[in-house]
């Protein structure tokens, strides 16, 4: 293998799999330290600058990162990354002066946002301070999207949501509440946007056009049904409700019915389990409150009798799977259930009534529209997308981070720059070593297992549908789960010229990531390694070749510990542990920038 | 030394022995030796060894003496027995354990400076006897507890850290064990696992004294220039004649073998050390051909490394020489081991 170049940010980067894995690229390690050091507001303000709502994401973020966390490689279970963001949110101390603030001569450019969700909030919080005049076209009497009307209180209270929306409000946007847009054509050409920001979500519920579905009032479309409550449109349920679909909305919806009065709430899934959507703890945290959960059955119809609904009828299936596949379906004839509603769970898509054909914004066959991946804008220059209204429903991570995208292409827009020249991402290392055998940060594993963030009761949590369900570690829980991060950011970083292959670093090595060999291709080396390195998504680093014997290192990422014990047994520092900072990006990072000075 | 020991956390698919133990249940406590010492790195060996040979820990004794190569002995096996005598006694602790109870495996680790030195006549004896032991000498031509003066098996010419050129003469342990007739002789270098992990598995397994001299670089007060034990000059001036894979009983030879270049030697328990000779001319079972070959390239200052010199022929060991009980002491019943004073006054009686 060629040596690795290690100046690349992407090498390092990858290493802290929880940033790598999180779309707004959040330096997780550096926060989780910091709380460990009980310096909140920091840690908070450190989650702010790229996922801008640590509060909100806390507790409801889709948590990428924690599938990908190496904790849960060396032992089950990752870190408890996302509720950890939490501690941080709850225990901040007013962190008013910390935020960035709007200047007060303003550049001159003016940007409409469509829509006042994650995607839409995080272009404003990006561009306010860069002198932006932003207004923001929220349909509803409320800021906050499908956060605030998707996700029920249970999960994410009012109180929460209002907090961070305002930080970005407050900074000076122009938030226009029930102003739906209802033309593209008239926003274009009436009001003088320099640039128009789409971020409007994915706010249709897909339908089940089965025989029955409209002949009686009791069949509902999961989303829809959701902000209902939220708006406190719908106070009551049913005793018995089907849900129809395991996505995640479906998780909120059976969570819903349950605090509305209903007392039989099943899960109808057309598959099993391991083909379920819905986050591995949504479907725990719905089971712990006795819902039901019913896999192999596919809709059939719906049965009603002069208007009232009866039930529904279903398909009861048999599958062969093989290797994650399913190979082969069976019918085993026809199952009915009854129920007093059914919500209707099965996706949702974007779409666009009020953007006019023929304005020169082009749509797909699908009827989506053309964005481009990168730079979020449409076939019109001046029209940007982001969020769920980009490419379909994703979650609220990936709206911040479409939004930071859309933030950079707009600044960029209105300087006349090519949008699709993109500042790089870049890398700074520092070492940690303090004296001979002291690292500046606390390498010790730890092996306590993941703490269990503790809930209300089962019988108090249904009392009111507003009361939060989780109720975020406890400071001595918190102060166990920090100690689990293993600080990936504090990298091995080898330097083959100070070598002398004494050996010293691959005998310490608690997990065997070390081997000294003779140079071969990437899988001979995979195959011969101390430690067989299995794990192909994870990077081999191999060093440029050894002075003594021209062998080369080879270091396997996948399980190392981070714990420095290669350093610290190295005679001549040819390894050192340093803190790798990535930089990522932002609006604000560009160099020009048109405030006055 | 380190503030952390090692973490307990291990590789998830780390491959087990017969035993179902990985290597890291092989360990021992965190070592307080300087970074990067060699003498770590024959631990590592010793680890490799006895977790391939899926030794159990509690029948292995380790003994050691004094110095940095004698504190070894608590980073490896920490199930197993040890002791740690007086500098340079370690032979006779290891005599007289191992006249005790002959049914255990014994590694004594010791330095150029408790087995040249102060114990080179405990040594010469405990090779002369034949004790069934492994005897590996952690040989960095310096003592290093006391900040680097020459030892016995300086070369001439060698230099200290600070300047003072060496120049009496090396005591060389391969050609001394080869004149005192031991039966299982070789040489190799901390740096190279590949060679020596077999080497202390053949040795562990003979019958007979077996005496293993690792050049060990100490890397804080010989790895200079100038010095003859250095990582650098070792691996410059490293010669393999003959490499020894060790060939566990009940498992087959994997490996094809080029026909005359490869020597199975059958050891007492049935397993088989497979020599290879990188050198065609050499024949490591010819005590005085090894001999005059080490010595001759000894003078060119070359290390002649691998296994040596082997006695094939099933070696005459201490308990055979003195006819001694074939059961462990602490098995045989009170009464035997201590007859009384009836049997004793039977016993003066015939002196009488």
């Amino acid at each position: 293998m060629e040596p690795t170049d290690t100046s690349k940010p992407d090498y390092f980067h990858r290493v802290v799999d929880c940033q790598w894995a999180c779309p707004a690229h959040t330096d997780v390690p550096e926060y989780i330290r910091l709380i460990a050091q009980g310096e909140f507001t920091e840690a908070y303000m450190v989650n702010r600058e790229s996922n801008v709502f640590p509060g909100i994401l806390g507790r409801v973020c889709d948590r990428p990162c924690e599938p990908a966390c190496r904790r849960g490689r060396i032992e089950e279970k990752p870190v408890a990354i996302c509720r950890l963001k939490r501690v941080a949110a709850d225990n901040r101390d007013d962190i008013s002066v910390l935020l960035p603030k709007a200047p007060h001569e303003k550049n001159g450019k003016r940007i409409a946002c469509i829509g006042a969700g994650p995607a839409s909030l995080t272009v404003a919080n990006d561009l306010l301070p860069m002198g932006y005049e932003v207004t923001i076209f929220e349909q509803y009497a409320v800021p906050g999207g499908l956060m605030r009307t998707n996700i029920p209180a249970f999960r994410l209270p009012a109180n929460v949501l209002d907090e961070e929306i305002g930080y970005i409000v407050d900074m000076g946007a122009d938030l226009r509440l029930n102003s739906p847009v209802k033309s593209m054509r008239h926003l274009l050409e009436s009001e003088k946007f320099d640039a128009i920001f789409v971020g409007s979500g994915a706010p249709k519920g897909k339908e089940l056009d089965l025989p029955g579905r409209y002949d009686s009032d009791r069949v509902h479309i999961g989303i829809t049904w959701l902000e209902s409550v939220a708006f406190g449109h719908v106070e009551r349920v049913g005793e018995r409700v089907l849900i129809i679909g395991v996505g995640n909305t479906a998780m909120d919806c059976c969570r819903s019915s349950l605090r509305l009065g209903a007392k039989d709430v099943k899960v109808m899934a057309r598959k099993p389990r391991q083909f379920f959507k819905a986050s591995e703890w949504e479907l725990e945290d719905a089971e712990h409150e006795n819902v039901a959960i019913v896999v192999n059955h596919a809709p059939k119809c719906f049965v009603t009798e002069g208007g009232r609904l009866k039930g529904m009828m279903f398909e009861k299936l048999e599958y062969d799977v093989e290797n994650g596949d399913i190979t082969a379906t069976r019918n085993l004839g026809d199952i009915f259930f009854a129920c007093d509603d059914v919500i209707l769970a099965i996706g949702q898509e974007n779409a666009f009534p009020w953007i006019e054909k023929g304005i020169g914004l082009e749509f797909d066959k699908w009827n989506v529209p053309k964005v481009d991946k990168t730079t979020f804008q449409s076939t019109l220059a001046q029209v940007f997308f982001g969020g769920d209204a980009a490419f379909g429903p994703k979650n609220i991570i990936w709206s911040v981070e479409h939004g930071h995208q859309a933030a950079i292409s707009i600044h960029k827009f209105c300087l006349d720059e090519a949008v699709a020249e993109r500042m790089p991402r870049g890398v700074t290392l520092s070492s940690r070593k303090m004296g001979m055998h002291e690292w500046a940060y606390k390498n010790e594993y730890n092996g306590v297992e993941r703490r269990l963030v503790p809930h209300v009761g089962l019988i108090e949590r249904f009392k009111k549908i507003n009361i939060e369900v989780e109720l975020g570690f406890t400071a001595e829980e918190a102060a166990l789960e920090v100690q689990r991060c293993l600080n990936c950011d504090v990298q091995t970083v080898f330097a083959a010229k100070l070598c002398i292959e004494c050996d010293a670093c691959i005998d310490i090595c608690p997990v065997d990531c070390l081997t000294i060999t003779h140079n071969a291709t990437e899988p001979e080396l995979r195959a011969h390694l101390t430690a067989p390195a299995t794990n192909g998504s994870q990077a081999l680093y191999v060093s440029a070749p050894l002075p003594q014997t021209a062998r080369v290192m080879v270091k396997d990422e996948d399980v190392c510990v981070h714990c420095g014990l290669c350093a610290e047994r190295c005679p001549t520092a040819a390894w050192d542990m340093q803190k790798s900072t990535i930089r990522i990006p932002h609006a604000i990072d560009e160099e020009v920038s048109l405030c006055p000075a | 030394m380190s503030y952390i020991n090692k973490p307990k956390v291990a590789h998830p698919s780390l491959p087990v022995n017969t035993l179902g133990m990985t290597r890291r249940q092989y360990e021992g406590s965190m070592s307080t030796l300087c970074a990067g010492c060699g003498h770590d790195s024959v631990t590592a060996s010793i680890i490799e060894a006895c977790w391939g040979l899926s030794l159990r820990p509690e029948q292995l004794v380790k003994l050691s003496g004094i110095g940095c190569s004698s504190k070894t002995t608590a980073y490896f096996v920490s199930g197993s027995h040890g002791f740690n005598s007086v500098h340079g006694r370690m032979p006779s602790i290891a005599s007289g354990a191992n006249a005790a109870n002959r049914k255990l495996t014994y590694v004594g680790v010791s330095g150029d400076g408790d087995s040249l030195s102060i114990g080179i006549g405990q040594l010469v004896h405990a090779i002369r006897r034949n004790v069934n032991m492994l005897y590996l000498i952690e040989n960095n031509g310096v003592y290093g507890l006391t900040k680097g003066q020459f030892s016995a098996s300086a070369d001439i010419g060698t230099k200290a850290k600070r300047g003072d050129v060496n120049s009496s003469p090396p005591i060389d342990p391969v050609l001394l064990a080869l004149t005192l007739g031991a039966t299982f002789v070789a040489r190799s270098f901390s740096g190279d696992k590949a060679q020596l992990v077999p080497l202390i598995q053949a040795g562990l397994r003979h019958n007979g004294f077996a005496l293993i001299d690792v050049l060990s670089p100490c890397v804080t007060f010989n790895d200079h220039e100038g010095s003859t034990k250095s990582y650098t000059y070792t691996r410059e001036h490293y010669h393999a004649a003959v490499e020894a894979d060790f060939v566990p009983l009940a498992q087959e030879i994997a490996v094809d073998y080029a026909v005359g270049e490869s020597l199975p030697v059958s050891l007492h328990d049935g397993s088989q050390v497979i020599l290879r000779k990188l050198d065609p001319d050499y024949d490591p079972t010819d005590r005085t051909a090894a001999y005059n070959y080490i010595g001759n390239k000894l003078k060119k200052n070359e290390y002649v490394t691998g296994l040596i010199h082997i006695d094939g022929s099933d070696s005459t060991e201490f308990h055979n020489l003195n006819h001694t009980a074939e059961a462990p002491l602490n098995s045989i019943p009170f009464e035997k081991l201590s007859p009384g004073r009836a049997a004793l006054d039977q016993l003066m009686g015939r002196f009488r």
